[in-house]
């Protein structure tokens, strides 16, 4: 840019000159959901320019995973994506149980699946209630966060943690279920159901939402392909994604669901999707209760686990997306390379994309739809 | 199409294509830098394959070369292949970006530049990604000693 | 109004204010007078600010399905003292490059604003501070030199958020204060007067939200929204919009001067919603149903301050409960409602108020 000194012209012909600015958005910021920064250009309110920077939080954890055993590496995982942690957990078991050729108890597949799912329907309730959080409507945050607290409630009394729960193992589970587990999840069911509507009624019937969510950050179906977006955020353009269906994996080859997709690919969309997604887990997890079959819930492995020569690649659907483990063994006790496929480095990065010409009010509308955790990000 | 017949396209493009199904669930096509855009276009434009998805791209330091792994997908005939390129200057290593083909690539080939050091020719915005700017080394290399932050076993 | 039998302040104000003259010079007289004024007015604001501050949390905490502050004197009572006090032992933060005249200036500015338009309203019959013959217009007047407050401390912080902030506010405030001043406007048709102690005096038979019927319902209902905009609330608050520009204008203030700015938006909720009731609910006239005489004499015991503080407390409920159920509005979705759909209906609403106070359709 040129100085501005005296005799600059800094309006010709009558039209006012305007200046692109730039804006911080982050890494310290109340809706970039952790520290994410993102470099902003800004024309007045409309931005001209998105460039996220990540890394605030890498931990390396692909090269810890280098010096780990793989009973090691599944703890390490409910640090990636802390809202989807058992789903993590689970990839990275059921990359291990693959490549070893276990074959785990339906018990343990029963089981892991309805905590999966319990898990998305945690992750989604925090998602609902930021959501509205960003566009201002606070009080979401907490009734979400009233329905969430059951959910961890009911994990915590299975196996001891709310949020890391660590309660997949190669081979199976780490405990049994507790005795109260069937009531507890039946009594969040009755409640959960009753209160499902309710989200409806006071967010996605608001006509200040509606109007701030609708045709704002529209994502073609060719580009969430493109992006690499998975997720309820790419079954919101209309892409058929979901692992649970496509590589079924645990129990979900037994449970009938839909797969949740939508045509529009704006904002509304995708959180649509996500809203529609949760009864889809809620009818999972009826289907599942009461049917838990008798089992081990661990299957013998040796006490140090040893992936044969080769390459592995296990893909499973967490809250947000496609988690891909692809594990590359040479025989030794901890892989050679282990790269993690996080559904939110992908899905971040489709954000300029959306939000150019969009207003920084859009922004945040836009980045609440696709569901960021950073951790996830930066690994 | 299943992994015979992807197999005969892909030797009939690229007859130096090494292909391989052992120790692996998927049809890999491991090629050199050179052969790896045309082939790449080929099969994410071509109407019988149409690998229109990369799920999965990552970099591997194997002891004599390095490695970036394109996992790819089909959405619409719904078969998947690896496509691996073998790098073995590991002085200077450097590939052409597939970053137009697949937008997604963009971002994961900055993270391999990162964290390996693999250079993308062409590619737009070629900076660390996770990293900050001026971080010494590529650290998922094997060679890579960090005295002060890494713990070794 | 002295045969209407309702507690009258005037002679408490006036014995007052002879006793002063007696002892003192005119001169002197006048400086304590103003003095004891100022010190109330401030006593009270001061007052009303904590006690609405510890409503909203309140509030907000029983629309949360939570209890709010609980921990500092009973039931929380203190909990907005004890962050005064927080506010006022805090550091004074301002940034290098901020002009730190203007930046200084800023929070006076909109505070005096606020406290301006206190002065014009009746909280009781002749307990007011002073009853001009253009009241409202006064207080309408007076109001919107706020944003200037605004502008400046956005501006001054030298902070980019705070700037699209202040910049956001002067575009919303500027629109809306059309909107608050036509619905007033509407009333003022019927009254006849701008004088808030005539308008006051107009609702003695009932109060014009029922004596007004159609075009009075129309002017309320965007009265209280852009009463809302006007104060900078939820769905309304977009200068400060803590999910996109952190805090927005008053990112950059800290300790006393962030408490000020906190201060006035409270004063301005309480002055924008005693003009309602003044205007709209008869101010502290008592609920009279036409000839029912004994419900009506039930009505009176109910003293006039109780009146108007119950009515104020109402609309401001009213407030609070669209801050806590609306997601907050996008700049241009904020402009559009304004003018294209307030302001046009306002301008038709003014014509119908004409029309039905010629005809005299109203009760």
């Amino acid at each position: 840019m040129e100085p501005v000194t005296e005799g600059t012209i800094l309006a010709q012909d009558g039209d006012l000159k305007t200046q692109e600015y730039f804006v911080n958005m982050g890494p310290q910021h109340p809706s970039t959901h952790g520290v994410l920064r993102l470099v902003l250009g800004l024309d007045g309110e409309i931005i001209t320019k998105v460039e996220p920077h990540i890394g605030y939080i890498h931990r390396s954890i692909e090269k810890m995973c280098e010096h780990d055993n793989y009973r090691q590496i599944v703890h390490l995982t409910d640090r990636m994506d802390y809202l989807s942690a058992h789903i993590n957990n689970e990839a990275v078991c059921l990359a291990v149980e693959n490549a070893l050729e276990i074959e785990v108890s339906d018990r343990v597949k029963v089981i892991r699946t309805i905590f999966a799912e319990l898990t998305r329907l945690a992750s989604h309730q925090l998602w609902w209630g930021v959501m509205g959080m960003d566009l201002g409507a606070l009080t979401t945050f907490l009734y979400a966060f009233r329905d969430r607290e059951m959910i961890n409630d009911i994990f915590e009394e299975t196996c001891g943690a709310r949020l890391t729960m660590n309660y997949n193992v190669p081979g199976g589970l780490m405990f049994d279920l507790h005795p109260n587990f069937q009531k507890r999840v039946k009594e969040f069911l009755v409640h959960f159901k009753s209160k499902l509507p309710e989200y409806d009624m006071l967010l996605s019937d608001n006509v200040i939402f509606r109007q701030r969510t609708e045709g704002v950050g529209v994502l073609s179906k060719e580009d969430a392909i493109s992006f690499g977006v998975t997720g309820p955020t790419a079954r919101g353009s209309g892409v058929s994604c979901d692992v649970r269906k496509l590589h079924p994996y645990s129990a979900y080859d037994r449970v009938e669901f839909k797969e949740i997709l939508m045509a529009d690919g704006d904002s509304f969309a995708r959180y649509k999707a996500r809203i529609l997604e949760m009864w889809e887990s809620i009818s999972i997890v009826e289907q599942l209760l009461d049917n838990i079959p008798e089992g081990d819930i661990l299957a013998p492995t040796k006490a140090v686990i040893k992936l044969p020569k080769g390459e592995f690649y296990q893909r499973v659907e967490t809250a947000r997306g496609e988690l891909g483990v692809y594990v590359i063994s040479d025989g030794g006790k901890s892989p050679y390379r282990l790269k993690f496929r996080s559904p939110g480095f992908s899905n971040l990065f489709v954000l300029e994309h959306i939000a150019k010409g969009a207003k920084i009010a859009d922004l945040v509308a836009m980045m609440s739809t696709i569901d960021i955790v950073v951790p996830d990000i930066d690994r | 199409m299943d992994n015979e017949a992807l197999k005969q396209k892909i030797a009939a493009w690229e007859p130096a294509a090494e292909l391989v199904e052992e120790g692996s669930q998927f049809l890999n096509a491991i090629v050199t830098p050179p052969q790896l855009r045309a082939l790449a276009e080929k099969l994410r434009y071509d109407e019988a394959t149409r690998f229109d998805y990369m799920f999965c791209l990552s970099g591997v330091d194997f002891p004599e070369h390095l490695m970036v792994v394109y996992h790819l997908r089909s959405t619409t005939h719904q078969h998947e292949m690896v496509l691996k390129v073998k790098i073995e200057d590991k002085e200077n290593p450097a590939v052409d970006t597939l970053c137009d083909i697949w937008r997604t690539a963009e971002f994961h080939e900055r993270e391999v530049y990162d964290l390996f050091g693999i250079k993308f020719h062409k590619h737009p915005d070629l900076r660390r990604i996770l990293l900050a700017e001026d971080w010494q080394g590529y650290p998922l290399r094997k060679d890579y000693v960090d005295p002060v932050n890494m713990i070794s076993y | 109004m002295e045969e209407s039998g309702y507690f009258d302040f005037s002679p408490i104000v006036n014995n007052i204010h002879e006793s002063l003259a007696a002892s003192f010079s005119p001169g002197w007289a006048m400086a304590i007078a103003w003095a004891l004024i100022g010190i109330t007015l401030i006593l009270f604001a001061a007052l009303s600010v904590i006690i609405l501050v510890y409503v909203e949390r309140k509030v907000a905490a029983f629309f949360q399905v939570r209890l709010g502050p609980m921990r500092v004197g009973p039931w929380g009572l203190l909990q907005t003292v004890a962050d005064f006090i927080k506010l006022l032992m805090k550091e004074h933060i301002t940034s290098r490059n901020a002009d730190k005249f203007l930046f200084n200036l800023a929070p006076f500015i909109i505070v005096t604003a606020a406290f301006l338009g206190l002065g014009a309203i009746p909280f009781a019959l002749g307990l007011h501070i002073f009853d001009i013959n253009i009241g409202l217009f006064y207080i309408t007047a007076v109001s919107s030199v706020g944003v200037l407050g605004i502008l400046l401390g956005g501006w001054a912080g030298n902070n980019k958020y705070s700037l699209i902030g202040a910049l956001r506010s002067g575009a919303q405030i500027v629109s809306y204060e059309l909107s608050i001043t036509l619905s007033l406007l509407a009333v003022v048709v019927l009254a006849g007067s701008l004088q808030l102690s005539e308008i006051i005096a107009s609702q003695e038979n009932g109060w014009w939200i029922f004596k007004g019927h159609i075009s009075a319902w129309i002017a309320f209902v965007i009265f209280m929204i852009a009463g809302t905009a006007e104060t900078n609330r939820g769905p309304f608050d977009l200068a400060e919009a803590e999910s996109e520009l952190t805090a927005g204008f008053h990112t950059e203030y800290s300790g006393i001067k962030f408490a000020m700015f906190f201060l006035a938006e409270y004063l301005s909720l309480f002055i924008i919603a005693s003009v309602g009731a003044t205007v709209f609910f008869g101010g502290w006239l008592p609920f009279h149903i036409g000839t029912w005489q004994a419900f009506n004499h039930i009505m009176d015991y109910i003293p006039p301050i109780v009146w108007f503080f119950g009515k104020v407390a109402g609309i401001i409920g009213i407030i609070m409960w669209f801050k806590w159920t609306f997601p907050r509005l996008r700049i241009d979705q904020l402009l559009i409602l304004e003018w294209k759909y307030l302001l046009p209906i306002n301008l038709f609403n003014l014509i119908l108020v004409s029309f039905i106070a010629l005809m005299g359709w109203y009760f």
